[in-house]
């Protein structure tokens, strides 16, 4: 019956090129009528970006390829094109003003006028209908903010449908939502379809994939890998997840034997909460450990979790922390800020460099010795011959692109940036690094020089915690690989058993191994 | 013109505020006919604008971690009032009001950067109310009347520089004070050099130190002549003293001290700071009490200058202040400004008062003038940032103290700095 129904989009030979990076390269994609379409890709694939194309965030001009859409080819130059034209796009993070009601955020941009004036009995009345067919009963004068992120989601999509909506376009709309919301939103989704909505929708949970989507197109690396007819190719997760990782791992790494010591590093029964929902725990009685000269690795989807554990293991500085323990060298230790985890010996560089972990004011210099200023001082003042010395070896020995330490960051690549903050944290010498996303935005040959970087942290005796979302990374420099899911720890896999099946699987599929 | 560059270094613009000062002083002094560089003038500008260059001071630290603070005029105000009815009534001498007045201006920083800091308040909501509370509470002490201040109290704001020694027919103070500063210069200057060399950084040309000394000395020379030769009472005056003091301080603490750093830090990112370990919450409540007690400073000095202290001082002077601020390359968003920059702002806004006050300007066009001034330094900023150059003075003068030779290998642009004050 699906593979029937006529077509209604078609994405052909889309390229979408950004300074320096290849995004989507010749993918095309197909939806039929009432279907719901899934899109599936590792973090970085090209998902996200393809549907900016679709939606118009990308303009007609910034890509090549073409867009048809009900027969027509599609040239949007905005978002307010494509959803004139009956497409819409539910973005993850929700696009809703908590301080205004359902009411004025689904009339938003949209609002119902007379004499020029806003027609609130139209809107009213509307509204009405609108939110009897999401199944939402709350009084529309509600405001935002008072209702939970699954009833957010159910008003975008009533904003959606009264634009008309023909295509919706789904981005991670579970992610945030509890199993009982994600199974009512899902629902829907299946409901608008057999009034002729069709939807696509990208989602890493892939056992809800299985469950709600008719045909799934599976990118990576920016290309089209395959398309599958959920009922006819029969498809299930290991199907989808072999699609996903299949790609041989060539030697992009440095050679590198560990030497492991005992165990220094310990978390115990980690939990913690959503700084902002409080019934929400962003770690789940979470336990890990790391030995002396140990790359740890964290895989996880986006979302799963990494960040918060490991921010809120560096002084607390994510979520309102519950409870755990944590013990280093054993002794138990207690982390309540960051300047205490840095006496403790914990270093954390973030995963996004420009927001959190730069200060893009600073030159070289002033970067490298940053988190250590009182190595550099001395009553207090800072001696700057000092840290033109320090920051002039990091510079050399981390082969640092820059005319100089005087060089503000903000004119260096990202690879280089990445380089002077692995050097604030070598410089603050910590015994735990935790790097989250160390590769992230930086081209092949920087990375192949960080992962240097990285294994020559752990002859020194330091353990290091990479968290990636690159199963090739994590495998490649990993002695141990922990995997997390909303928030749990749900395996621990050692550097010779893994490989990225195994792992993709208890990343996304947590009942079952559990 | 590759000359100028090197003398300069990097490029011309980033000098903008001070050609403009040295500009505008040039101006003034020609269509005055003269009047603008006379001892007594210099004496009265530095007098009559000391206290606005105290709270420029403070201000742009706050400005750097990310803040802003109304509450300056008022808390003078209040802090002067306080001081001038403790030594009317209860006879306190000199120097213990001094200490109230200081005292009282942390107690009233603590307050507003405990709702800053602690409690999370935006800085403007707070120091608002700071703004209107403290000027009640000024005239709620003060029963709304003026309060004279005792005789030796007004040496602060109106006294000089003492004769001492032989009579060269200069004062000698005052000489001896512009020899130190020539001094500080070339030591500066030879330091810097002989850092650069030890470390391994390009060193300049010799022949730029060389000028830029020359140059320096000069300007700094003629300033005394001019403050050494004045009508016979008057030299260096004493809130010149503080002001020079204070520069000196701050621009150390600001640009070499942990602390200094931890405010840019905040103000630059305050998230990459908190992550590195710096105690912004700390740091916010720090610079909200610096100022606080800077402001009581200015309002004493205020005081000692007009004998009195009044229910309607410090009206405006926040305004002033922050205009000063932007004018010496801040950024409203935070992270950039210097101590030094704030008080060059803060010198060519006192020059163009005085300048148009001396060519007969009523107050509304001098105004009108201030406003325009304003607005063209930060467009002028704006634009610079916009073709990639850093802000004017702002990152110069951030070199103030002699850190290392900031300088390129590859390009032609050479950063240098001048040393010293």
């Amino acid at each position: 019956m699906v593979s029937s129904s006529p077509v209604i989009l078609e994405m052909r030979s889309i390229t979408k090129e950004f300074p320096g990076v290849k995004a989507l390269s010749d993918v095309s994609i197909s939806v039929r009528a009432n279907e719901i379409h899934a899109i599936c890709g590792e973090n970085g694939a090209g998902k996200s970006t393809l549907m900016k194309v679709l939606s118009g965030v990308y303009p007609y001009g910034s890509y090549s390829g073409d867009i048809v859409f009900q027969g027509q080819a599609c040239e949007f130059k905005d978002i307010r094109a494509s959803e004139a034209a009956g497409i819409v796009i539910i973005h993850q993070e929700l696009a809703l003003i908590p301080e205004l009601s359902i009411l004025e955020n689904i009339f938003l941009g949209n609002e119902p006028t007379k004499f020029g004036a806003i027609d609130w009995n139209q809107a009213r009345r509307r509204s009405l209908d609108l939110l009897a067919r999401v199944g939402l009963r709350d009084d529309p004068d509600t405001p935002i903010k008072e209702i939970g992120v699954g009833k957010q989601q159910l008003v975008e999509i009533a904003k959606a449908l009264n634009k008309s909506v023909k295509l919706l376009i789904l981005d991670e709309p579970t992610a945030a939502l509890n199993e009982t919301d994600s199974q009512h939103l899902l629902d829907l989704i299946r409901g608008l379809k057999s009034k002729g909505i069709s939807s696509i929708m990208i989602s890493h949970k892939l056992n809800e994939i299985e469950q709600v989507a008719d045909s799934i197109t599976i990118i990576r690396d920016g290309r089209t890998i395959e398309t599958l007819d959920v009922k006819d190719d029969g498809v299930d997760e290991d199907r989808i997840i072999k699609g996903m990782v299949g790609r041989t791992l060539e030697s992009r790494f440095p050679d590198h034997t560990p030497n492991i010591g005992e165990v220094f590093f310990e978390v115990r029964n980690w939990t913690v909460r959503h700084p902002q929902v409080a019934d929400r725990l962003v770690c789940k009685n979470a336990s890990f450990n790391v030995r002396r000269g140990e790359i740890v690795g964290f895989a996880g989807l986006m979302g799963a979790g990494r960040t918060e554990l490991a921010r809120s293991v560096f002084g607390r500085s994510y979520g309102n922390f519950v409870s755990g323990q944590i013990i280093k060298d054993g002794k138990e230790i207690v982390l309540r800020t960051v300047p205490q985890a840095i006496r403790h010996g914990i270093g954390y560089l973030t995963e996004d460099r420009k927001s959190l972990g730069l200060n893009l004011l600073d030159d070289i210099k002033e970067t490298t010795v940053s988190a250590a200023l009182q190595k550099v001082s001395k009553y207090s003042v800072v001696d700057v011959n000092k840290e033109y010395t320090v920051a002039e070896s990091y510079r050399k020995q981390l082969r640092t692109k820059a005319p100089s330490v005087d060089e503000g960051v903000d004119k260096l690549s990202g690879g280089n940036q990445q380089k002077v903050v692995l050097a604030k944290w070598m410089f603050a010498d910590p015994d735990l690094l935790i790097l989250d996303e160390p590769t992230r935005g930086i081209d092949v040959g920087a990375k192949y020089e960080i992962y240097g970087i990285i294994q020559q942290l752990a002859n020194q005796g330091k353990g290091v915690i990479v968290i990636s979302s690159e199963l090739p990374e994590l495998l490649g420099i990993s002695d141990r690989i922990y995997t997390i899911f909303e928030g749990a720890i749900t395996g621990v896999v050692s550097k010779e058993a893994a490989n990225q099946e195994s792992l993709m699987k208890l990343m996304t599929a947590a009942k079952k191994s559990a | 013109m590759n000359g100028i560059k090197q003398l300069f270094g990097g490029n011309t613009r980033q000098f903008g505020m001070i050609f403009a000062l040295i500009f505008l002083i040039i101006f003034f002094q020609v269509f005055t006919g003269g009047l603008t560089l006379t001892p007594d003038n210099v004496i009265n500008l530095f007098n009559g604008n000391a206290y606005i260059l105290i709270l420029a001071i403070g201000m742009v630290l706050v400005i750097i971690a990310g803040h802003i603070d109304l509450s300056v005029g008022s808390i003078a105000a209040f802090v002067g009032i306080v001081v001038a009815m403790t030594m009317r009534d209860w006879h306190l001498p000199w120097f213990m009001g001094i200490l109230i007045g200081l005292v009282l201006g942390a107690l009233i920083g603590a307050w507003q950067g405990f709702f800053v800091a602690y409690v999370g308040i935006p800085a403007f909501i707070v120091t608002l109310a700071g703004m209107l509370l403290f000027r009640g509470a000024n005239q709620l002490v003060g029963k709304s009347n003026t309060i004279p201040v005792p005789k030796d109290f007004q040496y602060i704001g109106a006294g000089y520089l003492p004769e001492v020694g032989p009579n060269t027919g200069y004062n000698n103070l005052t000489v001896l004070l512009g020899l130190i500063a020539v001094a500080a210069i070339i030591w500066g200057e030879v330091h810097t050099r002989r850092n650069a060399e030890s470390i391994g950084a390009v060193v300049s040309p010799l022949w730029v130190s060389v000028t830029k000394i020359v140059v320096l000395s000069a300007a700094v020379l003629y300033t005394t002549y001019l403050f050494a030769t004045g009508r016979p009472g008057t030299s260096f005056p004493i809130p010149g003293v503080i002001l020079g003091l204070l520069v000196l301080i701050y621009g150390f603490v600001s640009s070499r001290t942990i602390i200094g750093r931890h405010i840019y830090a905040v103000g630059g990112n305050r998230h990459a700071a908190a992550l590195s370990g710096v105690k912004s919450k700390k740091v916010d409540f720090l610079v909200m009490l610096n100022m606080a007690v800077l402001a009581g400073l200015a309002g004493m000095i205020f005081i000692g200058r007009s004998n009195a202290s009044g229910p309607f001082d410090g009206v405006g002077w926040e305004l002033d202040a922050i205009a000063a601020v932007f004018i010496g390359g801040a950024a409203v968003t935070g992270g950039v400004g210097t101590v030094v920059g704030s008080v060059i702002g803060g010198l060519v806004m006192a020059v163009l008062n005085n300048g148009l006050q001396l060519l007969g300007a009523g107050a509304d066009i001098t105004q009108i003038i201030k406003g325009l001034v304003l607005l063209a330094a930060v467009v002028f900023d704006v634009y610079n940032k916009s073709q990639g150059k850093k802000s004017i003075t702002g990152l110069l003068m951030r070199n103030f103290g002699n850190r290392p030779q900031a300088e390129t290998t590859e390009t032609k642009d050479i950063i240098s700095t001048p040393a010293g004050v």
